[in-house]
């Protein structure tokens, strides 16, 4: 069966011809997937990185912009590989939201 | 800002909308980027400095390299054979990095003309053009330009006559096609430079032809 993601062919609507100039947190997500697929770190593939985009359900996949789906994939990655732990992520992540609530970001 | 950047904008007469960074509340995803990002720095495995290096060479990225190179290609049958056998030494020569992904340069003719596509994602000769524009990325694009390539051509207001072929490439992730398109006519004698001007993004994608202001 085709996954959600292998659209070629299938019926849909016009092309609408947007683009949008690309916000710093995105320009950061792809700065960091550059950085963690070089050489010298090596933490994730292209296929690794298309991997977890195709993991991703159908529905969460419609939903999210484009860097969601990466950050989401380089996230999972990191975790897969061991890079980061999902206690120190959760962690982090309760961290962010008491600094944004401060004001602190 | 750059003549080619206007020029990339032949399609659409809107403004790009942005995205506010940190205007309001952030959304679960940047807050993730943010903690993803610290933690990489706390374990020293990136440094905020090559993040912001990275960025930096994303910027400078533009499809003002890939017009360099179209315009040399157009200006030197040598080079044009080069570009065309050996792409990647052929970019290299120019000073384009084309990155570890293998280059593929297609060439627009009176008898074929080349679209690109990645209907898996959003695989881009990115290393030369820069980043991908959204439609490219939609669900729409995708699916469509392997079915019906010269309705979604018409729809960005590019017409391929029937007696010419229309080849659509799909791009994987590691390969990237980049069009070389047609030189227009009455552009003889020209300059690189300002053969250039006139090669836009939507040219080296195939969506749109080079044209004479």
């Amino acid at each position: 069966m085709r996954q959600h993601h292998d659209m070629g062919g299938e019926p849909a609507g016009r092309v609408e011809k947007t683009e949008h100039d690309y916000a710093p947190w995105e320009k950061r997500v792809d700065a960091l997937l550059v950085l963690l697929s070089d050489r010298e770190r090596s933490l994730i593939r292209t296929d690794e990185l298309r991997k977890n985009i195709e993991a991703i359900g159908p529905d969460a996949y419609e939903k999210m912009s484009y860097y969601e789906r990466w950050i989401t994939s380089v996230t999972a990655n990191l975790l897969q590989r061991g890079a980061i732990t999902a206690e120190e992520l959760s962690r982090k992540l309760a961290d962010v939201e008491r600094r944004e609530k401060e004001g602190l970001l | 800002m750059s003549t080619h950047h206007d020029h990339d904008h032949d399609h659409h007469d809107h403004k790009h909308p942005t995205q506010p960074d940190v205007d309001g509340p952030l959304t679960y995803h940047q807050r993730l980027e943010i903690a993803v990002r610290e933690l990489l720095i706390e374990k020293g495995i990136v440094t905020a400095d090559e993040v912001r290096r990275a960025i930096e060479a994303m910027d400078a990225r533009t499809p003002a390299q890939g017009a360099r190179i179209v315009a040399h290609a157009w200006a030197d049958p040598a080079y044009k054979k080069k570009l065309l056998t050996e792409p990647r030494e052929a970019s290299l020569e120019l000073g384009v990095d084309p990155g570890v992904t293998k280059l593929v340069v297609v060439e627009n003719t009176d008898k074929v003309h080349n679209l690109v596509v990645c209907t898996l994602c959003s695989c881009y000769p990115r290393s030369i053009l820069g980043l991908p524009p959204d439609w490219y990325k939609s669900r729409a694009y995708r699916s469509r330009a392997v079915r019906e390539p010269r309705k979604v051509m018409s729809e960005f207001g590019l017409e391929i006559p029937d007696d010419i072929a229309v080849r659509v490439h799909d791009s994987t992730a590691d390969m990237r096609y980049l069009v070389l398109p047609k030189r227009p006519k009455g552009t003889e004698g020209w300059s690189e430079e300002k053969l250039a001007a006139i090669v836009t993004r939507d040219t080296m994608i195939g969506i749109a032809e080079a044209r004479i202001p």
